[in-house]
């Protein structure tokens, strides 16, 4: 109700002087440009938003650098929040300008990789996993090992991600390691050797990953939280699985480039992301977790948010993935060549 | 009076010339150039990222052993699949050029420009629709054989030189078949009044007349195979890693393009070497 009177104060007050136009860069269907919420969000505030999309993190960090001034808020993986601060493409957030800050986890907001130089540069917008999804047919008991990747019955139905670095996290959590402090490599790339032949082809997009399991491809393979949920929306018969050995957890923010002109337009646009009304509707579509309690708690017993990541024996064996130095991101990407070379 | 013919001449030569070699000024040699000039970078010279002149993405291709590996498995399927290409194409322009009369003639031609209409991803596709298991190839197969088979060639080097020749295919049989049309029947004839066997007439004179256009029908296919990589990464799942997948790599997934630009040229140097080492029989055919 706060929020509706808050949201027609400000509606009243964009009345006499034109909203102004944000532009949002984001990957594409990931909740920032869901319609129905553009809408009310204009009805609201009177600001229009338009969408440009990425397809890759460096993509993004590429759209920043090359277009100062192009986009207002910008989607940033909290591991690659303090490169773009460093960077001077993203400015320090303003949290009294978002009324829904104080609900938001204190974990989350105090994250050190959102808060590069000790000021707030991301608000934690939402969280999710990486990790297995199985055919729910073929596997009456989940899993509970990331073993059952390397189970030669499952031989050329297995599938994995064509990127080096989370291929590489997820042999190190196989072989017992710190995705963010990889010791043995040589364990890993003996793990990901083995790993290899298993695999029938990789997947790229949810999509793919879709076809492939409904059609029988994929008996095992690794998978998106958020994807899931929404997998298990449309009726895909899959289990989501955390492993004994854990998952990769990562957590995504909405930040302000530096260049931006249209900033208090921003912290309303994210504010609106993060208030819980959103996220509840937003999540009966299939939505990764959020970042706001009160969201959390408003959502319904079913939900796959709830059920799955609500758990905190789930969440206390996630390994959240911290900023990757250059150094090991190219380490990982030619071990990773190198083995796909050898196929 | 001669010597300004002669001017005229030139002058109306460069007029005429002028679009087409701005054309390959605008549309290929500035593009590439700036792909060399980024191929001696250290990074992207965008925003303020820090960049200078340096040999090392070339070195990078020397230090591992496998950019050189894939650089090898991609010949090889160059190969194969205009060694396939050519035995399947030459009959078919043969059959065209040499068989077939009338109107017959352009609706079998029309066939065989037809999969140029279509768009080359589309094509992909199907391909994975008929050779994946359970897909249409394992369902004919199965209808038509009384004992059970299984086919699954998706995700195979197979599926990648299936899906490969079928897109190019077309060059190799239009090419061919201009040559073979070119070749007058009377010579054939005459041969037969002689007394020459087909098998004779074929590879002392079919052969030599046409191999113009088959040599260069193959060297149409097997420079873009070398760099293909859609093909590969949709056909040959884990298996589809070739040196094209790599480039693509580096420009759309890593954002390393003076790395990317560097393979690219060593792949065009290589294929320049190639086709070099077989300039002297290109020569001899052609005369």
């Amino acid at each position: 109700m706060k929020k509706l009177l808050a949201a027609s104060v400000l509606a009243l007050a964009a009345q006499g002087a034109l909203g102004d136009e944000i532009r949002v860069l984001n990957w594409q269907g990931y909740g920032t440009d869901l319609d129905w919420s553009l809408e009310a969000f204009t009805e609201a505030t009177g600001h229009t938003v338009v969408h440009e999309y990425f397809t890759s993190e460096q993509e993004m960090l590429t759209k920043l650098r090359t277009n100062p001034g192009a986009y207002d808020v910008v989607l940033i993986n909290a591991a690659y929040t303090a490169q773009a601060q460093e960077e001077g493409l993203i400015g320090p957030v303003d949290a009294t300008l978002i009324s829904n800050f104080a609900d938001l986890d204190p974990n989350l907001t105090g994250n050190e990789d959102l808060n590069p130089g000790g000021a707030l540069h991301g608000v934690p917008w939402t969280w999710g996993l990486t990790s297995l999804a199985v055919n729910a047919g073929e596997f009456p008991d989940a899993p509970t090992s990331l073993s059952v990747l390397w189970d030669p019955e499952l031989k050329g139905r297995v599938s994995i991600r064509d990127d080096g670095l989370e291929a590489v996290q997820f042999a190190a959590m196989a072989t017992g390691q710190n995705i963010n402090d990889i010791q043995d490599m040589d364990a890993v790339k003996a793990k990901l050797t083995e790993l290899l032949p298993q695999i029938t082809t990789f997947w790229g997009s949810e999509n793919d990953w879709n076809q492939f399991m409904a059609a029988g491809d994929f008996a095992v393979a690794t998978y998106w939280s958020g994807s899931a949920s929404r997998s298990i929306s449309k009726g895909l018969p899959i289990t989501f699985v955390v492993a004994d050995e854990g998952a990769i957890g990562w957590l995504d923010g909405l930040s302000i480039p530096a260049s931006s002109t249209h900033k208090e337009a921003a912290h309303a646009f994210i504010d609106w992301m993060v208030d819980p009304e959103f996220y509840v509707k937003w999540d009966a579509e299939g939505a990764p977790a959020t970042s706001n309690a009160n969201a959390a708690a408003a959502l319904p017993e079913t939900s796959f948010n709830r059920k799955v990541l609500g758990d905190p024996a789930t969440v206390a064996k996630v390994q959240f993935m911290r900023p990757v130095s250059e150094e090991n991101r190219e380490t990982y990407l030619k071990l990773w060549q190198e083995l796909k070379a050898a196929q | 009076m001669s010597s300004l013919s002669a001017r005229q001449d030139r002058i109306r030569a460069f007029t005429l010339l002028s679009p087409a070699y701005l054309w390959l000024t605008v549309a290929v040699f500035l593009p590439l150039s700036a792909m060399v000039f980024f191929s001696f970078l250290s990074d992207v010279p965008f925003g303020d990222r820090e960049w200078h002149g340096t040999l090392e993405n070339y070195q990078e291709f020397f230090q591992t052993s496998t950019y050189a590996t894939l650089l090898w498995k991609s010949l090889k399927l160059g190969l194969m699949v205009t060694g396939i290409s050519v035995l399947i194409g030459f009959p078919c322009a043969y059959v065209l050029a040499k068989v077939i009369k009338g109107r017959s003639r352009e609706a079998l031609f029309l066939l065989v420009i037809l999969p140029f209409w279509s768009n080359s991803l589309v094509r992909i596709f199907s391909w994975a629709i008929v050779l994946r298991g359970n897909g249409v190839l394992d369902f004919a197969a199965n209808a038509v054989l009384p004992w059970d088979v299984r086919i699954n060639l998706m995700f195979s080097p197979t599926a990648i030189v299936i899906g490969l020749v079928h897109s190019y295919l077309p060059y190799v049989i239009l090419t061919s078949y201009l040559a073979l049309q070119a070749i007058d029947d009377s010579l054939i004839e005459a041969a037969r009044s002689l007394g020459a066997k087909r098998r004779t007439i074929l590879t002392r004179l079919i052969l030599p007349l046409a191999a113009p256009g088959i040599l260069a029908g193959a060297v149409l296919i097997f420079v873009p195979v070398v760099g293909s990589f859609m093909e590969p990464r949709l056909l040959g799942g884990r298996r589809g890693t070739y040196y094209g997948t790599v480039i693509e790599d580096q420009f759309v997934a890593v954002f390393n393009w003076p790395l990317g630009a560097a393979l690219s040229f060593i792949l065009l140097a290589v294929v320049l070497v190639i086709l070099g080492a077989f300039s002297p029989i290109l020569r001899r055919a052609r005369t």
